[in-house]
């Protein structure tokens, strides 16, 4: 194998020119491939990490009834805070309602949560009475802003509408638009009075230290198990992406392909002088082979050469995208910074290598065919 | 000096093109010493090349026997036959076939590379065939930019690097001019006396009749004439 390493090596570089286009075009496949699933892996730790930073914290615990995706579950899913659920939680509470906003109701969701919190990162340390945070693109949509006055329509106690008013002390900036987009966020004491329980919590904000409690009314949905939606949903994109991933492939594979079966037929009469010398067919396919390879291994190095620059450029500076998450459904910021990871990179190399060891073998199979007469004439294929 | 090293026994060799059959060689009955210096003439179509291939293992008769160092070929798996030409044969074409992208140390080497020599064993072994062809000095030049004359120095240096029993030559002054094809067939002879190699040719060829010691003429696929020549 030595051997035919060395006669290949050689092989490569006597190519000159021909041979560093090829795997320059290789190296462009391969950039691009490391480029789309490092700025889709950046995507999906940024998304997690601002899902958890502003919604899950380390996981939630939820009352049985709760359906975060049914708004008329909220009336029956809320329960009084028992001891064993005051250690390593913020509680939060929610309900619905409207917002009245140039004499137009929009409905939105109340939630209350303990000022005290620093789980998450709405900023909850400036609610006291009558007082509320929103997210920007709330604010946006209901024309906001910080120390503005707000009515908020709502069912009491009795079920009778009632309206408060609130005084917006802060606007924040999240790309979570789950806790965002039509919600305003207030002190769970003072949703608690507003809808006469005491002490209600819908759901609870689980702490690092936190551990599950057996209970038949709450129910504890783990940090991993909240963010695997999330993570399927970009997992879909990045299937997607392997489209284009297969025909970045293919057409580096076809470079290969080409040139290696290109040089077969021009290479005839070499051949069958490698086996006037003494090799094998099976030798001399391997030659062709590692030759592939070869091409590959260049276009893997000046892929390295160009893309590492811009792959430290992207990570450090991102990318971004004139697209906002929420108008996708998906989480998103505005700026992505890509994540390369050495799995991604090894698992892309090894795939290139492996491919291209299999079209060069694909392209040269016929050298076991091949009658040595007839190759030193050149007139084997 | 009188030793056996080849032995054709009603080799025949028929090439069948759909219908067609060719029947290139019949019923050929040859044997060869060691450090004959053989040449085989003919025409065109005669089967000089065809017999020269099955001799050195790069195709295989039809029928009959081809004893090689007492070992019937009709028994060789093509990895036996690639040892055999690796270790034993050395090639010698009228198209030189040198690798293009190697240098002429390096088209040189490769026969040694095969037979997985150290490094310094091949360096020895490549500058000594470079002094006995006389292209010491052009060890790093590549084949496109050597002379038909030196190409086919190289090709010899290729072919006895290994130092093989046989050397098989096809045609090889067939390109070469008449001052270039004395220098070649003098170093030939030359090697020939100094390594004890066999040397087989096939040529039309006249001036290379005049430096064999045996020739053999073909016609039609026969031996018509087994001349040896006293020098």
């Amino acid at each position: 194998m030595k051997t035919e390493i060395k006669i290949a090596f050689k092989n490569f570089f006597g190519g000159g020119i021909k041979s560093w286009l090829n795997s320059i075009a290789i190296s462009f496949a391969f950039v691009f491939i490391i480029f789309y699933y490092g700025m889709i892996d950046g995507w999906n730790q940024q998304t997690s990490k601002d899902a958890i930073d502003w919604e899950y914290g380390y996981g939630h615990v939820i009352h049985k009834n709760y359906d975060p995706f049914n708004v008329f579950s909220l009336p029956e899913s809320h329960e009084a805070i028992t001891e064993d659920f005051t250690e390593n939680l913020t509680p939060v509470l929610i309900s619905h309602g409207n917002i009245i906003v140039n004499y137009k109701a929009n409905p939105i969701l109340i939630k209350g949560i303990d000022p005290n919190q620093n789980i998450v990162k709405i900023p909850t340390a400036n609610l006291k009475n009558n007082t509320a945070v929103i997210g920007s693109k709330m604010a946006s949509e209901c024309k906001l802003k910080s120390g503005d006055s707000i009515k908020i329509q709502y069912f009491n106690f009795s079920g009778e509408p009632d309206t408060v008013n609130f005084k917006i002390v802060e606007i924040f900036n999240t790309n979570v638009h789950f806790v965002d987009n039509g919600q305003i966020w207030i002190s769970i004491h003072e949703l608690n009075k507003m809808l006469g329980t005491q002490n209600h919590a819908t759901y609870f904000i689980a702490h690092k230290n936190f551990e599950n409690i057996n209970s038949e009314t709450w129910k504890f949905i783990s940090q991993e198990a909240l963010i695997k939606p999330i993570q399927e949903l970009i997992n879909t994109k990045k299937a997607g992406a392997a489209v284009i991933y297969i025909l970045l492939l293919a057409i580096g594979l076809m470079v290969i392909y080409d040139t290696v079966a290109l040089a077969i037929f021009r290479r005839q009469k070499e051949i069958g002088t490698l086996a006037a010398l003494g090799l094998t067919q099976k030798e001399i396919l391997r030659i062709f082979i590692i030759e592939g390879i070869f091409y590959c291994v260049g276009g893997i190095i000046i892929g390295l050469i160009y893309g590492i620059p811009l792959f430290y450029y992207l990570a450090r500076y991102g990318i971004s995208f004139p697209v906002s998450g929420d108008s996708i459904g998906v989480i998103m910021a505005p700026i992505i910074y890509s994540v390369y990871s050495f799995e991604l990179i090894a698992n892309t190399i090894i795939i290139l290598l492996m491919s291209s060891a299999f079209i060069s073998y694909l392209a040269a199979k016929k050298i076991t065919k091949m009658n040595i007469v007839d190759s030193l004439k050149g007139k084997a294929l | 000096m009188n030793e056996e090293i080849i032995r054709l026994e009603n080799l025949s060799k028929t090439f069948v093109s759909g219908e067609i059959k060719f029947t290139a060689l019949k019923d050929i009955n040859l044997s060869f010493k060691k450090s004959e210096f053989t040449g085989m003439v003919g025409p065109s179509g005669s089967g000089k090349t065809t017999l020269l291939n099955i001799i050195g293992l790069i195709d295989k008769p039809t029928d009959g026997k081809y004893i090689l160092f007492g070992e019937n070929s009709q028994a060789f798996n093509f990895r036996t036959a690639s040892a055999y030409r690796k270790k034993h044969i050395g090639f010698i074409f009228q198209t030189f076939n040198l690798l293009p992208v190697y240098t002429v140390y390096e088209n040189v080497e490769l026969a040694l590379l095969l037979l997985k020599k150290t490094e310094s064993e091949r360096k020895d072994a490549v500058m000594q065939a470079l002094e006995l062809v006389g292209l010491k000095d052009l060890k790093d030049k590549k084949p496109p930019q050597l002379s038909g004359g030196e190409s086919q120095r190289v090709a010899i240096a290729r072919a006895i690097v290994k130092k093989p029993e046989i050397v098989i030559a096809d045609e090889p002054t067939a390109n070469l001019d008449a001052k270039n094809a004395h220098s070649i067939m003098q170093t030939m002879i030359r090697i020939n006396k100094e390594l004890e190699t066999s040397f087989i040719f096939a040529t039309h060829d006249e001036k290379v009749m005049l430096y064999l010691s045996r020739i053999i003429k073909l016609e039609d696929g026969n031996v018509s004439e087994d001349i040896k020549i006293n020098s």
